[in-house]
């Protein structure tokens, strides 16, 4: 049963090693995996194993949700847990896994509410089946209202919020938000944000986010076209990366600010390419929720008391106190 | 009826309807978006245009030879993978990594055309099933390999500054800077041009794309043109690849998906005809330059963002439209 944990991902993994003969890196690969876990490997709970599904709303290949997921393997292992992950961008899809969770009659159910309205139904089912459901990242308008136990995250437009006093204080007056999701509710909810609590003028930009030669040119078309501009406000460190070269292509002052951190923004907030990050720690929402099943499934605890949320951001990243999470950064795991 | 004269015999060029429409759409956004009138503007609209169109040129080519490639667009991430985990597993010079996915880029296609003239299915199909393979082994061989879902940096190590030079170096050309792809695309244009029209091949790929049997039945090599066409969109899917590698350092691996499309497009807008056998390649120079135009004039004219992805359609659509008309005056006047 051991291997079981990592179900889904290794078998695709396994299927597509032998597949691509031609890609013969594969030793380094499981070396890498290797070393990861033993970092990760502390005390596991001897509490009866139990089965946990992780159901977000991440689209495939996304370094954000790969970080959170890595968080709730961390928490599944500590716990004794199995843990299931499964996405689906499309709310129908979300709503299947839940069921297939549900259908596997798991112990507990950690889900993303990026769309609440159309999880209702699975939500519900799992209520009548007797599974415990916490919710993390986006939803914390509703997830009482749906009857959760708890939730783990930031509230977006809070964030965004934050974000715009920083810009407050940094003394910026022209900021440009770079979407690079069109449609996505998190997205508008930070750009919101900033937009309610930033003094100077706020512009949203949007940009074609499967395609960075497009992203690339797009920001310095609009760094041209409003010279003005002296904030870029990215909404993913691979954007605010990006931003930082169309920065340099227009021959413009501005300076670029992101939300989420990855491996390469970290050396780039250290030489100043990038001022601040707004870290949500993605890592800590998918360990906390998967946690908070455990404590649930033994102890009866529910955590934030099932009246107030759990917050794991905005936390600010910049020079001062970036050397603090630069290790965890470089492994991929902040 | 005496010949036609110079000006229709003009207008009935797969690409004069593009011409047109790309003509219209400069100036609509000359006049509305003062921005769009410098020089530095005029740089940066021909670079997005240059990584769309080099993979146009070569999509082009495959739809004048009647198939078409879904695949196109991840394998261009794939390309960028490869390249950047060969070099970091290994810690190899970053050129054996541009080898090594230049030798996969051809595979793809190869196994694309190989698929194509052995089973006899249609490309829509034989592609699409590449395309999802593609994108899934993107994901799980760089999570198997990385331990995440994006490349680690390899920006310095050996060769990178080299390969940079070559795939993503920027020019000071008459008072405005050049992206070196702006290059390479406009060179890569020239040599398919005098490839579709001055060489045999260039024959046999409109004649694979017309009519393959009869094609077959005077000597064409099809098997021959059609894998190699696809090895051709691989080769395009690498260079652009490497030129994404050498300008972001990482690569995420979930990129690429939806760009196919764009690049169909930029094809079609120019010209070439869904059905193949027709078709151009100053067509899709034209195409993945009026794309590029839109994209960027939209953000120069500051109209609202909400809207952005209505207005690019919808004046793509205007272009196309005006491009058909064209054609359809010109080719009707002829035939009369």
């Amino acid at each position: 049963m051991k291997r079981v944990y990592r179900t889904a991902g290794a078998a695709l993994c396994a299927a597509g090693l032998l597949l691509a003969t031609a890609c013969s890196s594969s030793t380094g690969g499981k070396a890498a995996r290797e070393r990861a876990e033993e970092a990760a490997a502390a005390g596991v709970a001897d509490t009866p194993r139990m089965k946990v599904a992780l159901i977000t709303h991440g689209a495939p290949g996304d370094t954000f949700w790969d970080t959170v997921r890595k968080g709730a393997e961390a928490g599944a292992q500590k716990s004794n847990a199995e843990l299931v992950y499964a996405s689906d961008p499309a709310v129908s899809g979300q709503a299947n896994l839940i069921q297939n969770a549900i259908d596997q009659d798991v112990d507990g159910i950690a889900i993303s509410l990026a769309n609440p309205e159309g999880l209702t139904g699975a939500i519900q089912q799992a209520a009548e089946a007797g599974i415990p459901v916490v919710g993390l990242n986006s939803g914390m308008d509703t997830w009482q209202d749906l009857g959760l136990l708890s939730f783990f995250g930031q509230d977006e437009t809070v964030s965004g919020q934050a974000f715009g006093e920083r810009l407050n204080d940094e003394g910026a007056e022209h900021a440009v938000c770079v979407i690079h999701e069109q449609g996505n509710v998190g997205h508008e909810a930070r750009c919101a944000g900033v937009a309610d609590t930033f003094e100077g003028e706020t512009e949203i930009l949007y940009v074609e986010g499967a395609d960075m030669p497009s992203v690339r040119a797009t920001i310095e078309a609009k760094l041209r076209q409003e010279p003005a501009v002296d904030y870029v406000v990215a909404l993913g460190a691979p954007f605010a990366l990006t931003a930082v070269d169309s920065v340099a292509d227009a021959g413009s002052d501005a300076t670029v600010a992101t939300f989420d951190l990855n491996t390469e923004v970290v050396p780039a907030i250290e030489d100043g390419r990038v001022e601040f990050a707004v870290d949500q720690q993605p890592y800590l929402q998918g360990y906390l929720a998967i946690d908070s099943l455990w404590l649930y499934h033994n102890n009866g605890n529910f955590s934030g008391g099932g009246a107030e949320p759990v917050l794991t951001g905005p936390a600010f990243v910049d020079r001062d106190n970036i050397g603090e999470v630069a290790e965890y950064a470089r492994n991929g795991t902040r | 009826m005496t010949a036609p004269s110079l000006p229709r015999r003009v207008l009935s060029r797969p690409e004069m309807g593009a011409l047109i429409g790309a003509l219209a759409v400069y100036v609509l956004f000359w006049a509305v978006a003062p921005t769009f009138r410098q020089l530095d503007s005029l740089s940066t609209v021909l670079y997005q245009s240059s990584t769309l169109g080099i993979m146009g040129l070569a999509v082009a080519l495959l739809m004048i030879g009647g198939e078409f490639d879904l695949s196109a667009g991840v394998a261009v991430t794939s390309s960028a993978l490869t390249a950047s985990m060969v070099a970091f597993q290994f810690t190899l010079n970053v050129w054996s990594g541009v080898l090594v996915a230049l030798v996969l880029s051809l595979a793809i296609g190869a196994f694309n055309g190989l698929m194509l003239v052995r089973t006899r299915l249609p490309s829509f199909l034989i592609t699409l099933g590449t395309f999802l393979m593609l994108q899934g082994l993107n994901l799980a061989i760089t999570k198997a390999v990385t331990g995440n879902v994006a490349t680690d940096s390899i920006r310095d190590m050996e060769g990178f500054e080299q390969a940079r030079q070559v795939f993503s170096s920027t020019l000071g050309i008459g008072g405005t800077n050049i992206r070196v792809t702006v290059l390479w695309w406009l060179g890569f244009a020239a040599l398919a041009a005098w490839v579709l029209l001055r060489t045999k091949y260039g024959n046999w790929i409109f004649a694979a794309g017309g009519d393959q049997d009869s094609a077959r039945a005077v000597g064409v090599p099809v098997a021959f043109v059609k894998v190699s066409l696809f090895m051709l969109v691989g080769f395009t899917a690498w260079f652009v690849g490497m030129h994404q590698l050498f300008a972001f350092n990482t690569i995420q691996s979930g990129g690429g998906v939806g760009n196919e499309l764009l690049y169909i497009a930029a094809a079609v807008i120019g010209g070439c005809l869904l059905t193949g056998g027709y078709g151009s390649i100053t067509g899709p120079v034209i195409g993945a330059f009026l794309f590029g135009m839109v994209s960027q004039g939209i953000v120069y004219a500051d109209w609202d963002p909400d809207w952005f992805m209505f207005f690019l359609g919808a004046m793509l659509l205007l272009a196309t439209l005006l491009n058909l008309y064209v054609r359809k005056q010109a080719t009707r006047r002829r035939g009369a």
